[in-house]
């Protein structure tokens, strides 16, 4: 099936960015169904995934409207999420990243490692929760209403993710150097989450949201207190930075667009 | 959107008797408040697929109803309970089907997420049917006037309690934080030993 193309706009860009963040780590957990360590965990997974790809499922529709007022064709959620080539979408590469500490352990025992899992969790529920609340302002009152419905849950997400960050970190020695492994692995990708460019400036300009680098003072200071709690320190800062967010994608996220969107390439249109 | 074909003669309840009118009849209803009271009233049997003991109505997801008369029109207003709720699309169209077998020819169901679903939105009546279905109800929020809550990223002590549905005992500890649906987390009764799901106050 032919693949839909993009106008070029900052306020759909911008939108696209958080829907992407929401429906990549949701096809993530997604993973863990059936396979997580203990049964209340599995639920809790598939959960947090019900609710991410509910928010991206709000914010990709609205992000059609926002196509057709830039001129384009008024995509619907399943065009945006089933159709879109790799470099048309937009979530920061923290997302897209295996469940695992490490990619050849990837391999060979899917869906992964929980450690891994419940800190991308904690960090991404914190980011977005930061960015659901500036959001909740937002002088669309679409994306504002979103924001709002979305951020309760996503409070929920950080506390349940964090609650299992100090218990593994400030558990046993197995369990705290998985977390540390964890941790070692996703800071490089932090930094990606604040950085501000032309579509930033332009939201920020039309009360639309945030800018991203708006967001990293209180997000620091929520991680280091849970770090903190967890017996755990901050990692150095990094060199690195993934670029998922200007449509330059990890090497794995490929794979994941392949396995999600295969049935609607293969059978376009087929509606449950 | 969401408008069915309208079938040429509906039976219309009122009081209980089912009687066959037509279109024409129904639009001009005296008084359009009595067609919107009537609606409410078809909706308080609207039950969550996902949680049966309640009615959409007992729930607080029923926004607004309104009914124009000129169009024969009834329009229902929904808010989700969660983003990804999936009984979402299933009680839209569960709320169309009853009004439409309640004689609405005409009916149109629209989403309205502002301001954002809240469990204090769940009526008295709703809380107590909650209860008596062995699910403990939703505290209220202490929420600040711009809807915040406060909440601790880190608790150093247990959840606040919740007390057992079935025997009223405080002492109750929480098993999963997520449970059978978005909405609801499990817990278990350290006096009679029974499990129960909680509704969790969002």
């Amino acid at each position: 099936m032919t693949s839909i193309t993009l106008k070029p706009s900052a306020e759909v860009r911008y939108v696209l960015r958080l829907a992407d963040a929401a429906l990549i780590l949701s096809q993530r957990l997604s993973e863990w169904c059936g396979h997580a360590p203990v049964l209340e965990e599995d639920i809790a997974l598939t959960n947090m995934a019900l609710d991410l790809v509910g928010q991206s499922r709000a914010l990709l529709t609205h992000a059609g409207q926002l196509h057709a007022r830039a001129g384009g064709p008024s995509y619907d959620e399943d065009q945006w999420a089933f159709l879109r080539e790799e470099r048309d979408f937009f979530n920061p590469t923290i997302c897209e990243l295996p469940n695992s500490a490490d990619d050849a352990a990837h391999v060979r025992s899917r869906p992964g490692d929980f450690a891994f899992t419940v800190l991308r969790n904690l960090m991404v529920a914190t980011w977005l929760k930061q960015a659901w609340t500036r959001l909740a302002q937002s002088t669309d009152p679409e994306i504002a209403a979103i924001a709002a419905k979305a951020l309760k849950e996503a409070r929920y997400h950080q506390q349940h993710n964090g609650d299992w960050v100090v218990r593994l970190g400030d558990g046993t020695e197995e369990s705290r150097a998985r977390m540390q492994r964890a941790l070692q692995r996703l800071w490089p990708y932090v930094s990606e989450l604040f950085e501000d460019d032309a579509i930033d400036e332009a939201a920020a300009a039309a009360g639309l949201g945030p800018r991203s680098s708006e967001l990293r003072e209180a997000w620091d200071a929520e991680i280091t207190a849970v770090l903190a709690e967890a017996t755990m320190s901050v990692p150095g800062q990094s060199p690195f930075r993934s670029t998922g967010r200007r449509g330059v994608h990890s090497e794995h996220m490929g794979y994941l667009l392949a396995e999600m969107q295969s049935l609607q390439r293969a059978h376009p249109g087929t509606v449950w | 959107m969401n408008v069915l074909p309208s079938a040429p003669v509906i039976p219309l309840m009122i009081g209980g008797e089912p009687q066959a009118i037509g279109p024409i009849e129904l639009a001009g209803l005296p008084d359009l408040h009595q067609a919107e009271d009537r609606a409410w009233a078809v909706l308080h049997q609207v039950l969550d697929p996902e949680v049966p003991a309640l009615s959409v109505c007992d729930l607080g997801i029923v926004r607004e109803v309104r009914y124009d008369a000129g169009r024969g029109e009834l329009s229902v207003w929904l808010t989700p309970t969660y983003s990804g709720c999936p009984a979402t699309e299933a009680i839209e169209a569960a709320v169309r089907e009853a009004l439409h077998a309640a004689g609405f020819q005409r009916v149109k169901t629209e989403l309205r997420r502002a301001p954002a679903w809240t469990t204090d939105w769940i009526t008295a009546e709703g809380r107590a049917k909650l209860k008596a279905y062995g699910i403990a109800p939703p505290a209220h929020l202490n929420a600040a006037p711009d809807g915040s809550v406060p909440i601790r990223i880190v608790r150093r002590s247990p959840q606040e309690s919740v007390a057992c549905p079935r025997c009223e005992s405080g002492d109750t500890e929480r098993l999963s934080a997520f449970g059978t649906t978005a909405c609801k987390s499990l817990w278990r009764c350290r006096a009679c030993r029974e499990p129960f799901e909680h509704f969790k106050p969002i």
